[in-house]
């Protein structure tokens, strides 16, 4: 890091203009707070007087000339990249801008099937075709992994017309792909590389953890700082690598960005970077050794099986982030989804998610030791209340290479008609539906549902995965593209 | 000029409780939390925790005497007993009057608190060294998950449910006690107070999760001037035995036992709650 990165520019402009006590008349109406008391007693006071409108000493997010340029500027330089914009769409628009600077309508990207469906809505808006890879899934935890260098030299082989390959560093479960050989590849076809760091933040600032994706060459990476980075919830980063221009990048972010951003997600950007940049390392050493006790703790109580690198295997599980308390629980007999309901209902323990396999407790900065011991000790008294016999492993219906008869916009846009879900064989799909385990859609807009996806949605459901996406909560029914318009 | 110096407990937004201060005996911020020894014309020393009273030398007599010889009276063979919290020393004396009892495992999450109890209150911190003794730092929670059948007796001596004591109030805790406790074991915990609505609804909790683990599950009472109200709960949790028709009279009379507070009369009055007690014990189950 070059620039000083104990500033905060943003974060400084708002308290000196806090401290002008400038009369305002102009937007937001609650003017500091003073127009909505309720408000400004539940979020504080000090909280809605910087809840203010883009202004000359607070510089303009959609087109930055000082406090905001400067603060993109560090956070470049905290992670390494080319070029940094602060978001305030979440992550979900960081990942749009990637998709539509990289690929124009009609134009191929390539996929893991597991991609987040912000991905799968950032195609409706460019209209670029997917293209997808499967991405394996281990069976014994249930688990949808990376993409195989293989597999990829294979797709773009066949694809030689793909403009990008969009690639999850890690993916929610915590497992990457070996994105250095996918860079060098893609780039020696000319191929551009954007990494889903949704949940990645943490990769640029240790050594012991998994590559980011900037650091290994990528061309665009989108970054949840609010996730491991301690910012607020909406707030996120969109980094690039030097081959691409900021100046269009920026065309596209202000097609669907906020005209007045949030400066409290902004100066949550600015305070969050300060703080990874001067104490990320010792952060994230302290969640690594947090995540590493837990582990060890949870194997000690015996069924339930709390995995890590061990897991690697140089292909689909390149890597393995650390600091991701994965669980598995089909070893006490309980799904995911029983033991995530006992910590909530009867712990008051709130997990990241649970599904039929595995639970994933969040650790992050924010945690004691303290806490873990309660999540320990509850997994343990559920064990001890709830134990059955060991669940068998369930096995899911195999990976379909989806056959994409039209773009997800033009689906999108289609006409569409809801049929029951046995009748609608040899009909295109309006819709996604997502199978959780593994959490890989089995079907997205635009594609062909055959018979063999029928039969696996129903036998999904048997077993009691979650199924999510239709329009139709119970997933009798699916949304097809109207007969005249195929 | 004569120096006025105070320590105000804050018992509510609106109510102040007040001690006047001789001296600032010792002052500490650990790992968990900030740890005062003070002296005073009217308690003697006392000891707060992150600016909670804990003890005064006038009246810990109540609290530990309430806490220990309650149990004591109704097990008829307590030999390993798992004493949480109590840094002080003030339970681990009470109980180390019992010849009958073989083992003392003390399990306190803060050093810092036996080395101040040590070093300024004499009075409670004075049977450390009794070799029946063995002193655990590790959190409470930690320490009972490792442990199955073993103890005939936990006493659970915990600060407030906000700060390192909060996992001493959770279901995961009292179910791993349960475990830890052999099949006619005893529990008994700092209860708070049904009195100001700051610690009613830990107490509430604390009783509704208590009764998840336990098949019996009572309260009771004692009167200790220094905490907020000055009424406080004890709770009271068996696998077997009733703290009234199991109460050993005869036995722990034949114990001559000196105490200032506890007697046999009273073990049976502190179980009868008032009304509104009962009533805040009854709705939240």
């Amino acid at each position: 890091m070059n620039l000083n990165q104990t500033r905060t520019p943003i974060h400084q402009a708002l308290v000196n203009l806090k401290s002008k006590r400038i009369v305002p008349f102009d937007v937001p109406g609650h003017k500091r707070g003073k127009g909505n008391p309720e408000l400004a007693a539940f979020l504080g006071e000090s909280c809605l007087s910087v809840d203010v409108n883009s202004m000359k000493p607070l510089d303009n997010l959609c087109h930055p000339v000082s406090v905001i340029k400067e603060a993109e500027e560090l956070a470049a330089d905290a992670f390494k990249a080319a070029y940094a914009f602060l978001m305030v769409g979440g992550t979900t628009s960081s990942v749009q801008a990637m998709v539509l600077s990289a690929c124009k309508p009609g134009e191929k990207i390539i996929l893991p099937r597991n991609v987040h469906r912000s991905v799968i809505n950032a195609l409706v808006l460019s209209g670029a075709i997917p293209v997808y890879v499967n991405p394996q899934y281990n069976e014994e935890l249930g688990l949808a992994l990376g993409m195989s260098v293989s597999e990829i030299r294979k797709t773009i082989y066949e694809n030689p017309d793909a403009k990008a390959i969009l690639v999850n560093n890690p993916t929610y479960y915590g497992i990457c792909s070996n994105l250095e050989e996918i860079i060098s590849i893609a780039h020696a076809n000319g191929l551009k590389v954007l990494a889903d760091e949704a949940h990645g933040t943490h990769l640029y600032f240790h050594d012991d953890l998994p590559n980011a994706a900037i650091h290994l060459g990528a061309d665009m990476a989108a970054v949840s700082m609010h996730k491991s980075g301690g910012s607020l919830t909406q707030s996120s980063l969109l980094l690039l690598g030097k081959n691409v221009d900021p100046g269009y990048v920026r065309q596209i972010i202000n097609l669907t960005q906020s005209t007045s951003g949030s400066y409290l997600l902004l100066s949550s950007l600015d305070i969050s970077r300060k703080n990874l940049a001067l104490k990320g390392k010792e952060i994230f050493s302290k969640v690594i050794n947090m995540t590493e006790y837990a582990r060890n703790e949870i194997n000690q109580i015996g069924g339930y099986y709390a995995y890590s690198k061990e897991l690697i295997n140089s292909s689909t599980i390149f890597d393995f982030d650390q600091t991701k308390l994965m669980v598995n629980t089909l070893g006490i007999g309980l799904t995911g989804h029983e033991v995530y309901d006992y910590l909530r209902d009867e712990y008051d323990i709130q997990i990241e998610f649970g599904d039929l396999a595995n639970i994933l407790a969040y650790i992050s900065v924010g945690d004691r030791t303290l806490d873990l011991e309660r999540l320990v000790g509850a997994l343990a008294e559920i064990k001890r209340r709830h134990q059955r016999n060991k669940l068998p492993i369930p096995s899911f219906a195999g990976y379909m290479h989806p056959q994409i008869a039209m773009s997800p916009k033009e689906a999108f846009y289609s006409n569409k008609q809801t049929v029951k879900l046995e009748d609608s064989v040899g009909e295109i799909s309006g819709e996604i539906l997502m199978c959780y385990p593994p959490g890989i859609p089995i079907i997205a807009p635009g594609e062909l549902i055959s018979q063999e996806i029928i039969d696996s949605i129903i036998y999904e459901k048997s077993i009691g995965a979650q199924i999510t996406g239709t329009q139709d909560m119970n997933t009798e029914y699916i949304n097809i593209i109207k007969e005249d318009i195929k | 000029m004569r120096l006025h110096l105070w320590y105000t407990e804050e018992h509510t937004q609106n109510v102040r409780f007040s001690i006047k201060v001789k001296e600032h005996l010792y002052s500490k911020t650990s790992e968990f939390q900030k740890i005062d020894v003070f002296d005073s014309e009217e308690f003697g020393r006392f000891l707060t925790i992150d600016g909670l009273m804990m003890l005064t030398e006038k009246d810990e007599f109540i609290y530990h005497e309430t806490i220990v010889h309650t149990p004591m009276a109704v097990h008829p063979n307590p030999k390993n007993i798992l004493v949480i919290g109590a840094g002080d020393g003030g339970v681990v004396r009470e109980l180390t009057r019992y010849e009958g009892v073989k083992r003392i495992d003390l399990v306190e999450i803060d050093q810092i608190v036996i080395e101040a109890s040590k070093e300024f209150l004499p009075q409670t911190a004075c049977k450390f060294d009794d070799p029946r003794v063995n002193i655990f730092i590790q959190d409470g929670l930690k320490y009972v998950r490792k442990k199955e059948n073993e103890y005939d007796l936990i006493i659970v001596d915990s600060t407030d449910p906000i700060g390192p004591g909060e996992g001493l109030f959770t279901r995961e805790f009292y179910g791993n006690c349960f475990k830890a406790l052999k099949d006619d074991g005893i529990m008994v915990n700092q209860h708070e107070s049904p009195f100001y609505k700051e610690t009613t609804l830990a107490m509430q909790r604390a009783h509704k999760r208590i009764k998840e683990s336990f098949p019996i599950a009572k309260v009771y009472q004692a009167h200790i001037p220094t905490y907020p109200s000055g009424y406080w709960l004890f709770g009271f949790a068996s696998k077997k035995y009733d703290p009234i028709t199991d109460l050993r009279t005869d036995e722990w009379a034949g114990f001559n036992l000196e105490t200032k507070y506890y007697n046999l009369d009273l073990h049976k009055g502190s179980f009868a709650l008032p009304n509104y007690v009962k009533e805040l014990l009854a709705t939240h189950e």
